[in-house]
C-alpha cells in the first residue's frame, strides 16, 4: 500500500514539475490524503464550475461503488472545483470518474445527434410548406 | 394498482400545491435528469464564443458622449461574423492579423441642413447626420478577408442601433477592433440574449368542470391552455396544451375551482428556450454548446490518461 501511495505521489508531483517546464497550465490535479488508499481522491479541476461539477457529480452517484461523491467551487470568484470522490473499496476512485466522462460525452453526443436530426427534419417540414425558419 | 400509479406519480411528476411543491426529490431518483440538465442555460452559452469589439482607437471625438462610454457601447454591439472561422488573439499580441481580427470604421460629422425650414424646431430637419447608427459603420477587410468575405456578410447584426447623438460640429472618428473572446469573460461575449429551461407542464382534471365554471377555469391559465367546448349544449372545459401554461397559480385563488385541477410538472421534460443576439442561429448555438460540454470532457480524459501513462 505504501508503495503505491508514493507511486502515486511522485504520479503528482512528476506532473506538476512538467507544467513547471512548459507553458501548459495544470486543469487536473488530484490530491490524496496522507494515509489513506487511492479509493478516496479529492480531484482539483481548473478552470472548471457548475456546469461540469453538477453533472459529474450526478453520474458519478448513479454508481452503486461509490459510497460518497461531491463537489464545491472553493470560492464564487474562484475557478476551479473540488470534485472528491470515495468508492466502497473495489474500484480506484478514478475509475468512476473516468467512467463517467466517457458516458458524459456520449449522453452529449446522443443529444446532439438527435437534436441535429429533428431540427433537420424541421426545417424540411417548413422548406415544403415554404415557411421561413431561423 | 392504484398504489403502482401513486408510486409512477410521485416518480415522474413534480406536484404543485396550493402553497408549496410536494414530491420534489433529491436528484438521485431514478429517471430525474435535472443534475447535468442544469447545466444547460445561460452558463453553457458563455462557453460559446462570438466576435465583439474589444479596441477603439478614436482619431477624434467631439461629440458630448465621452470616449470610454462611448467605446463600451460600441463593445455591446453584436457583429454578425461566424466565430468559427476566426482564432482567439494571443495574449500579448498588439497588432492583431486577419485571422484573428475584424476592423470597423466610424467615421460620423453632422452639420446643419442648410435646406431646412427658418422657423422648424424638428431636429431631423435641422441637422444631417445628427444620430449615429451601426449602419455608419464599414468594415475594413485585413489582408485577405476580402476574398474570404463576400461584400456585406461582415457587419453589425443590426443596422438601427443608435450609438450616439451630434449636433452641428461634432464629429465622431474611429477605428474599432474586434476579437474573438467567451461570455464569461465579458458579457459583450454572448451569444444568446436570454437562455432558460423549464419543465414541461401538466394540468389534469380530477373533474368535470361545465358551464360557467368552465369560462372561470380557462381564465385561470395562460391563454390556449384550457379549451371551452360545446358538447351537447353545455359548455365542457378540456385541457388543450399545457405546455403553453405559465403556472401562475392563479387557479389556486379560486375556492370552488382549486379542488376540480393538478397542476404539475413532468420531471423528465425540458423545455429549453435560447435567444439568439443574432450572431449565430439558436439550433447552431445548442450544437456549438453541447460540443462545448463534449470538449471539456474529453480534456479531462485526457489529463487522466497522461497521468495513468507515466
Amino acid at each position: 500500500m505504501m508503495e503505491e501511495d508514493q507511486e502515486l505521489e511522485r504520479k503528482i508531483s512528476g506532473l506538476k514539475t512538467s507544467m513547471a517546464e512548459g507553458e501548459r497550465k495544470t486543469a487536473l490535479e488530484m490530491v490524496q490524503p496522507a494515509g489513506t488508499d487511492r479509493y478516496c481522491v479529492k480531484f482539483v479541476l481548473h478552470k472548471e464550475d457548475h456546469i461540469l461539477g453538477n453533472s459529474l457529480r450526478y453520474m458519478i452517484k448513479k454508481n452503486p461503488e461509490v459510497e460518497f461523491c461531491g463537489y464545491t467551487t472553493t470560492h464564487p470568484s474562484g475557478n476551479k472545483i473540488n470534485l472528491r470522490i470515495q468508492t466502497r473499496g473495489a474500484l480506484p476512485a478514478v475509475k468512476p470518474f473516468q467512467r463517467v466522462l466517457n458516458e458524459l460525452m456520449n449522453v452529449c453526443q446522443h443529444v446532439l445527434d438527435k437534436f441535429e436530426a429533428s431540427i433537420k427534419n424541421y426545417k424540411n417540414q417548413k422548406a415544403s410548406r415554404n415557411e421561413p425558419t431561423f | 394498482m392504484a398504489a403502482a400509479q401513486a408510486v409512477e406519480e410521485m416518480r415522474s411528476r413534480v406536484v404543485l400545491g396550493e402553497f408549496g411543491v410536494r414530491n420534489v426529490h433529491t436528484t438521485d431518483f431514478p429517471g430525474n435528469y435535472s443534475g447535468y440538465d442544469d447545466a444547460w442555460d445561460q452558463e453553457r452559452f458563455e462557453k460559446v464564443p462570438t466576435m465583439a469589439v474589444e479596441k477603439v482607437l478614436v482619431y477624434n471625438n467631439t461629440s458630448i458622449v465621452q470616449d470610454e462610454i462611448l467605446a463600451h457601447r460600441l463593445g455591446l454591439i453584436p457583429i454578425l461574423a461566424d466565430p468559427r472561422l476566426f482564432e482567439y488573439r494571443n495574449q500579448g499580441d498588439e497588432e492583431g492579423t486577419e485571422i484573428d481580427t475584424l476592423q470597423f470604421r466610424l467615421q460620423v460629422r453632422c452639420t446643419r441642413n442648410p435646406h431646412a425650414a427658418k422657423d422648424s424646431s424638428d431636429p431631423n430637419e435641422l441637422y444631417m447626420n445628427h444620430k449615429v447608427y451601426t449602419r455608419h459603420m464599414t468594415w475594413i477587410p485585413l489582408g485577405n478577408q476580402a476574398d474570404l468575405f463576400p461584400e456585406g456578410t461582415i457587419r453589425p447584426v443590426h443596422d438601427d442601433i443608435l450609438i450616439a447623438q451630434l449636433r452641428p460640429g461634432q464629429e465622431i472618428d474611429l477605428l474599432m477592433h474586434c476579437v474573438k473572446g467567451i461570455g464569461k469573460d465579458h458579457a459583450k461575449f454572448s451569444p444568446v440574449a436570454t437562455a432558460s429551461y423549464r419543465l414541461l407542464p401538466d394540468i389534469t382534471l380530477l373533474e368535470p368542470v361545465e358551464g360557467e365554471a368552465a369560462e372561470e377555469l380557462s381564465r385561470c391559465f395562460s391563454p390556449g391552455v384550457i379549451e371551452v367546448q360545446e358538447v351537447q349544449g353545455k359548455k365542457v372545459a378540456r385541457v388543450a396544451n399545457p405546455r403553453l401554461d405559465t403556472f401562475s397559480r392563479e387557479i389556486f385563488r379560486n375556492e370552488k375551482l382549486k379542488k376540480a385541477v393538478r397542476l404539475a410538472r413532468v420531471r423528465d421534460h425540458y423545455i429549453f428556450s435560447v435567444e439568439s443576439t443574432g450572431v449565430l442561429p439558436p439550433d447552431v448555438l445548442v450544437s456549438e454548446a453541447i460540443k462545448v460540454l463534449m470538449g471539456k470532457c474529453r480534456r479531462f480524459l485526457d489529463e487522466l490518461d497522461a497521468v495513468q501513462m507515466d
